[in-house]
């Protein structure tokens, strides 16, 4: 079981964790909720708890929890430009069903 | 699909509920909006990647352009294109007038009320242009995020008084932004530079732009910034120094003809570019055509910049130290000094602040774009995306609140300096026996007499009932938000009589005034909602052609060929609808087709069933 990240999406998180000056690393997940079902979480990390599973990828430590891998793993992270908008974007092969903005997801 | 920032552990939102605030710098000059996202703040930038945007605005018949187009038209149209309009915020005509004589403005109105300026497109008041160049910058940050902004965080300058902040304010809601708090620009200098995260000190924060030159003395106190003296020079800046250059490069050239506008306008390009140079260079060669097809060429360096605009900088250093006395403190005293505005990248003026306190200013971010970054980190705090235990930062009232008692005097209730929000409550009775009414005239100011402070606003308290003189109990209360903006209530005790007012700046405008402006811009929202509402159709319109269109290729064959066309000729109407601009009837199509559908969905449904079924024992199911 894993998850990555893609070039530019490690380059931009090193990035943000230097500025932001503390954290072990990126925290993937997903909650239920949203119009279709599950949300992703993309968070910073100061601390561990007992059922994160740590990735680590292009000198990034990815953390997951267990229960979400389930439905992350095989996701790359990716980081792309939309206009002038940017941002993360999950490419996640468990996904069967999206909501129009990407935000939730169904499995 | 959604694009997706890092949040703070713990932070991430519900989908559709990100939560997009910003700080804007609404400057003199230039202004600028910044975010945070993942964790960093950062100036956003419009279409042709210029985050500066000036403050200018220019009237034209039926469209208001708003900065760089602007700026461009304002030498051609002077009269409808309003240039550092923020010079005549909250100010009356009068005070305008007195201070800049020579404007090309036709100003309209009330000798003293608030300053309206004569546009082709009516009068416009100082607040309705700002307002202008907020919608612009609010638009800017919600075509780059991709959504609604949740709030804003305005900065304004620490000398700013009631009157020029509640402007400010009303600005902002003309413009359909929610201001999560106005904060003093220094104090949002200090806050990018994570100084409010230090325990105590005091700061000197250095602000030298195009046209203005601002120096604070803040003290930081257990998380708190007081603003200990503020000064400057409301006519002092970079464009001084283009001027120095544009004299030397005269005089070298020995240019004695009245220049044509085309000849004055390069000039004053190719000084500014010279001066841009000798940031980081020695020196800078000169050269440009004058009508008569003459070249001139000159070469300036660092020394002779450094000499022609000397006196200037001198004049920003004594400037310094008399703020200094004001706030009772030596330079070694300064714990930090922080450089603000685009004319602190000349060397020589960094050079002379670092002589003048002792130490190397701090310089590391941007200078135009510090106070928006601090005012971005700020928002991002007071809209909910940080953990609680993040401090929101506190401010202070700038001036002393009171009001007028027998005499001509001064009352103080809230002195200067006093950490907002606040209210605080004074008992006050009765001058003459059977007195039933008492008027209150709220001032604002240091000043011991009343005619040296700034009137705010007057009510009266009546149905008090007759007593002997200082008999009854009248209890002020002062109550400022935590936008510094004031409310006072009188009440009487016996009888719990009270009354109150909001203090509406002297300066500003009515209540109704403001309705009338937000109208005008719901009316144009109007365009926008429709834009929207199109635009979401289409979407939704696109996701059914594609579906029913991929389903129809793989299970067509379960509908009879009529049913089969029907539904290929809605879908064609469907397709034809989108091209068009009616949100409505395309919304009314994809309900038929819905509509239509629904026995092929349930078809599929069946058949899928059926395979899945196929070729297994009952009993494994």
């Amino acid at each position: 079981m894993a998850v990555t990240l893609t070039e530019t999406a490690a380059g931009r998180v090193k990035h943000f964790l230097a500025n932001r000056g503390k954290g072990i690393g990126l925290r993937l997940g997903v909650k239920t909720s949203g119009c279709s079902g599950m949300a992703y979480i993309i968070e910073f990390v100061d601390e561990l708890n007992a059922d994160d599973q740590v990735f680590e990828d292009k000198d990034v430590k990815v953390i997951v929890d267990a229960k979400s891998l389930l439905y992350l793993d095989g996701t790359e992270l990716d980081f792309t430009k939309e206009g002038l908008n940017e941002g993360f974007q999950f490419n996640n092969p468990n996904v069967k069903d999206e909501c129009g903005c990407g935000e939730s997801f169904h499995v | 699909m959604a694009l997706l920032q890092i949040s703070e552990p713990g932070q991430t939102a519900a989908p559709h509920q990100r939560k997009f605030a910003v700080g804007i710098d609404l400057g003199t000059t230039n202004s600028l909006v910044a975010t945070v996202r993942s964790g960093e703040a950062q100036p956003l930038a419009d279409n042709e990647g210029n985050k500066m945007l000036p403050s200018v605005v220019q009237y034209q018949q039926n469209d208001i352009r708003v900065g760089y187009p602007a700026l461009a038209e304002a030498e051609l149209d002077p009269e409808n294109t309003i240039i550092s309009v923020k010079r005549f915020m909250g100010r009356s005509l009068d005070d305008v007038l007195q201070t800049y004589p020579e404007l090309p403005y036709q100003f309209e109105g009330d000798s003293t009320h608030l300053s309206r300026i004569k546009t082709r497109q009516g009068n416009k008041s100082p607040i309705e242009v700002s307002a202008d160049i907020l919608t612009e910058l609010k638009n800017r940050a919600e075509n780059v995020l991709g959504d609604e902004l949740q709030g804003a965080v305005i900065t304004v300058p620490a000398y700013f008084d009631d009157a020029q902040r509640q402007g400010t304010k009303d600005a902002a809601r003309i413009a359909g932004l929610k201001v999560l708090r106005l904060l003093n620009e220094p104090t949002a200098a200090a806050i990018a530079y994570g100084l409010d995260s230090k325990q105590e000190g005091e700061i000197a924060v250095y602000d030298l732009g195009g046209g203005t030159f601002d120096i604070s003395i803040l003290k930081l106190e257990r998380g708190v910034f007081e603003v200990l003296a503020t000064g400057g020079d409301s006519a002092l800046g970079g464009d001084d120094f283009d001027q120095a250059i544009v004299n030397w490069i005269k005089a070298q050239a020995g240019l004695t003809h009245t220049l044509s506008s085309r000849e004055r306008r390069v000039l004053k390009e190719q000084a500014k570019k010279a001066k841009e140079v000798l940031s980081d260079s020695e020196q800078v060669n000169i050269e440009f055509l004058l009508d008569n097809h003459q070249t001139i060429a000159l070469t300036l360096t660092l020394a002779e910049f450094n000499e022609l605009i000397l006196p200037l900088v001198q004049k920003t250093i004594i400037a310094c130290r008399r703020s200094l006395k004001d706030a009772d403190l030596k330079a070694d005293e300064i714990k930090d000094v922080v450089l603000v505005g685009g004319s602190t990248r000349v060397p020589l003026v960094r050079e002379k602040v670092a002589d003048f306190f002792g130490q190397t200013p701090l310089s590391s971010i941007d200078p135009d774009e510090v106070v928006a970054v601090g005012a971005s980190i700020q928002a991002d705090i007071l809209v909910g995306n940080k953990p609680d235990s993040e401090m929101v930062l506190l401010d202070v009232t700038p001036l002393s609140l009171g009001l007028e008692t027998m005499g001509g005097l001064t009352e103080k209730i809230i002195s200067r300096n006093t950490t907002i929000p606040v209210a605080k409550a004074q008992e006050f009775t009765t001058f003459k026996d059977g007195q039933t009414a008492m008027a209150i005239h709220v001032v604002q100011g240091e000043r011991e007499l009343v005619k040296d402070c700034r009137s705010l606003a007057r009510f009266e308290l009546r149905d008090i009932p007759p007593m002997a003189a200082g008999a009854a109990h009248i209890r002020v209360t002062f109550q400022v938000d935590a936008d510094g903006l004031l409310s006072v209530t009188a009440m009487e005790k016996s009888t719990g009589v009270q009354a109150s007012i909001q203090v509406k700046p002297s300066y500003g405008l009515e209540e109704e005034e403001i309705l009338t402006m937000l109208k005008s811009s719901i009316d144009n929202a109007q365009d926008d909602v429709q834009a929207r509402r199109l635009a979401e159709q289409v979407v939704e319109a696109a996701r059914m052609l594609e579906s029913l269109g991929n389903a129809l290729k793989a299970d067509g064959h379960l509908l009879t060929d009529e049913s089969r066309e029907a539904l290929y000729n809605e879908l064609a109407d469907l397709q034809r609808l989108t091209e068009q601009t009616d949100a409505e009837a395309i919304k009314k199509q994809i309900e038929k087709i819905d509509h239509l559908s629904q026995d092929f969905a349930a078809a599929r449904m069946d058949q899928s069933i059926k395979q899945a079924l196929k070729g297994q024992q009952v009993d494994e199911i």
